[in-house]
């Protein structure tokens, strides 16, 4: 049987078990069931691993069937496991596993707990489907799926209206992206006459099509991974999507889903090395979603929406490095930033469950004492994000730094800024959670608790991970003969890398020092203010600018009233006016004439049987009438 | 015995089927016992049979054709008075009548 088979095959059977039985079967038997489904889909493809190490161009495919097929155009469901998608999936796998464990323990209380399962399983289904599929239409199923699953898990608790409401706006966010994606596949369909990863890229290769075209197609497709990676001005679903339960805002927020977009330009490389306009779109997009997220999230008080900003905030230094033409470095902040990511979301979700569901960080404080291994791994988490040296996120920050540096001064200068809020915002989530003083008057501080033992293991696996993931691409001036990562995604992504050989040592030392140093400086800043003066955010709304940014640069309200505001206010005229006026006067204007003729009609019709016959004979004797005169 | 219908003149076989016919018709029309309408179709049926054994002799067909169809009418008349009994039998049990004007919940 084929690996990809099974890779792909287990977690739908996860899904489709608890789907079914979930709700007849103990609640330990069907987290059992979409733990172990992933966690084995995890192992084969680290069995597969071996041999892809052994030859660079190995690969295994997956023909199954054709979907559609018109005259010369063929529709195959068809999978590819290659170096990217393999590295791809076994972070999805992974950290999947990591989190279903994590979510046992989280939703042991939750009546919905074989449905969340379900839906998990489901999603890493999908999110496999998007990774490994051969074509773009296998890549846009995946791409709709994850949607639904992030759509079905953030609306999880649907009672609750607004989370609902938040489920609709990611949905709807995502389909404004997709509609963009779809209109890069129609015209890859155009250009190319398939949508093979394989032919289309070979075609681009050779120089078959201009590079207006590849623009275009690039832009649109970028469109979509605008609304997937949660990138401006499509980034506004992401917060709001924290409504769903911690484990999926770890996994599908951070971890995997949203790395969707940046994984579409990574596999698109070929495209996108020789479509400049587009870098710059992506770059310019990237670098500002950077920066904006960044400042929001200054100035959050929910402990997951600071986490989410931080999410997006990035997302865009990804999708700066993708601009730049370095998918390696792109992939490579994927990676680790899906570690601590992974890692502060659990974190969180560890400390909610500890206050008993309480999410505002002014509340908290002082848990440090309270929750040692939530704490200590939360730490790590941090350091690990604002790029605290040699842990996993200074290497892949540095290296999208650097990259920025040789591609653009000013971008590069931003992204440091950026680099420093991050630091900031993160500085200020630690201190006012975990120091100072407990402010929670509603909820005993004796009763805050560290969590149970399944979830605090995820947390030091990701722990380990994040301080050590940085192993797995090290920069020049550690590795001579380049990092792992690179050297992995050679024959994936092949002329695309841009070389960091130009910069001399001298410089990228200068360069890791103003890292060093913004990492230092946005530690002092935050000690100072959150530790030694004790500063705790205040209940208020300030004014001026730190309100603008308080309030997320209204983004929501600009969106509400250019676009949901009108349409509204288009509907409700439909409704009250045209409804009534209109199309009424219409519909009632034609019963009304109906129901007349139907009147006359109706005496005829009075249930005795002998008028019947009367009319039936008088109609023969009619009939023969015309039969003698004629 | 033959030569006796074989000397009736054919119009005075039209006659008597067209004044079967009718009270038959008439039968139908303004009775409302069910048994009796059933009886009335039997009679217009019976007026056609008797016209169209009429007319084979009239016509000196030798295969009888008209008489064929005599006997398939008489066991379709035979089977539909089954039937059409059976349901009277039917009312007649769920409504103790067996008057038709009575049968008019269709009508609404």
């Amino acid at each position: 049987m084929n690996t990809l088979s099974i890779i792909l095959g287990l977690p739908l059977l996860g899904f489709i078990i608890n789907g079914i039985f979930g709700s007849k079967i103990p609640k330990s038997l069907s987290g059992g069931i979409g733990t172990i489904s992933v966690f084995l889909s995890f192992v084969f493809s680290l069995m597969a691993l071996p041999m892809f190490i052994e030859n660079p161009d190995y690969t295994v495919k997956l023909d199954l069937f054709t979907f559609l097929s018109f005259d010369t155009f063929n529709l195959r469901v068809a999978f590819t496991l290659d170096r990217l998608s393999l590295w791809m999936t076994l972070i999805v796998t992974g950290i999947g596993t990591l989190i279903h464990i994590y979510s046992i323990s989280y939703m042991k209380e939750d009546e919905g707990f074989y449905k969340f399962f379900a839906y998990l399983n489901f999603f890493i289904f999908n999110m496999l489907l998007l990774i490994l599929g051969s074509n773009f239409i296998m890549l846009f199923f995946g791409w709709e799926g994850v949607g639904l699953c992030s759509y079905l898990l953030i609306g999880f608790w649907y009672k609750n209206a607004d989370y609902g409401k938040a489920a609709r706006k990611a949905f709807i966010m995502n389909r404004i992206g997709d509609l963009g994606l779809l209109l890069g596949i129609f015209m890859i369909i155009q250009q190319f006459g398939t949508l093979e990863f394989a032919t289309v890229f070979e075609e681009i290769n050779k120089g078959a099509v201009s590079v207006n075209t590849l623009n275009a197609i690039g832009i649109l497709l970028f469109i979509g991974a605008m609304g997937k990676s949660a990138q401006i001005p499509l980034f506004t679903w992401l917060p709001d999507a924290m409504a769903g339960p911690t484990p999926v805002s770890a996994l599908i927020h951070a971890a995997t889903m949203v790395t969707a977009g940046i994984y579409l330009v990574i596999r698109c490389s070929a495209l996108y090395v020789l479509s400049p306009i587009a870098n710059e779109v992506i770059i310019w997009t990237g670098l500002s979603t950077a920066i904006v997220a960044a400042l929001i999230g200054l100035k959050q008080n929910d402990i997951k929406k600071v986490l989410a900003y931080s999410t997006v905030s990035q997302l865009g230094f990804m999708f700066v490095a993708l601009g730049c033409g370095a998918y390696t470095t792109a992939l490579f902040h994927v990676t680790t930033h899906a570690f601590f990511k992974a890692l502060l979301f659990l974190g969180a979700g560890s400390v909610i469950h500890g206050m008993h569901h309480e999410q505002d960080i002014r509340k908290m404080g002082g848990l440090k004492s309270k929750m040692p291994v939530t704490y200590f791994t939360f730490l790590i988490g941090t350091l690990a994000i604002t790029g605290f040296p040699f842990l996993s996120g200074f290497f892949s920050k540095d290296e999208i730094l650097t990259i920025a540096f040789n591609h653009n001064i000013v971008v590069y200068i931003l992204l440091v800024g950026s680099a420093l809020l991050t630091g900031i915002y993160m500085f200020r989530l630690l201190f006012v959670t975990f120091y100072g003083e407990y402010r929670n008057h509603h909820y005993a501080f004796e009763k805050v608790h560290e969590s149970p033992r399944l979830m605090t293991l995820p947390l030091m696996i990701l722990a380990v991970l994040s301080i050590f993931g940085g192993l797995l691409n090290l920069p020049h001036y550690l590795q001579h003969e380049g990092g792992i990562l690179q050297n992995w995604l050679k024959p994936v992504i092949g002329l695309s890398n841009t070389s960091q050989h130009e910069i001399s040592f001298n410089t990228e030392m200068i360069l890791v020092s103003i890292a060093v140093l913004v990492f230092v400086t946005a530690l002092l800043l935050t000690r100072m203010r959150y530790i030694s003066r004790k500063h705790i955010p205040q209940e208020q709304t300030p004014t001026g600018v730190l309100g603008i940014i308080s309030n997320k640069f209204y983004f929501d309200e600009i969106y509400d009233f250019v676009f949901v505001k009108p349409f509204e206010t288009m509907s409700i005229w439909l409704q009250q006016v045209f409804e009534l006026k209109v199309v009424s006067k219409i519909s009632y204007g034609i019963h009304d004439i109906l129901r007349f003729f139907g009147g006359l009609n109706k005496k005829i019709q009075n249930g005795n049987i002998e008028y019947y016959l009367m009319f039936m004979v008088i109609g023969v004797l009619i009939l023969l009438g015309f039969n003698f005169f004629n | 015995m033959l030569g006796i219908f074989q000397n009736i003149e054919i119009s005075h076989y039209i006659y008597l089927s067209c004044v079967l016919f009718c009270i038959g018709l008439f039968g139908v029309l303004f009775r409302r016992n069910a048994i009796i309408l059933l009886m009335c179709i039997e009679l217009m049926l019976n007026s056609v049979n008797l016209l169209m054994a009429a007319f084979t002799e009239y016509m000196g067909d030798q295969n009888a054709n008209g008489q064929m169809f005599v006997f398939f009418i008489m066991v379709v008349a035979a089977a539909e008075a089954a039937v059409g009994l059976a349901i009277l039998v039917m009312v007649y049990r769920n409504t103790k009548k067996t008057d038709v004007s009575f049968l008019d919940s269709l009508k609404d």
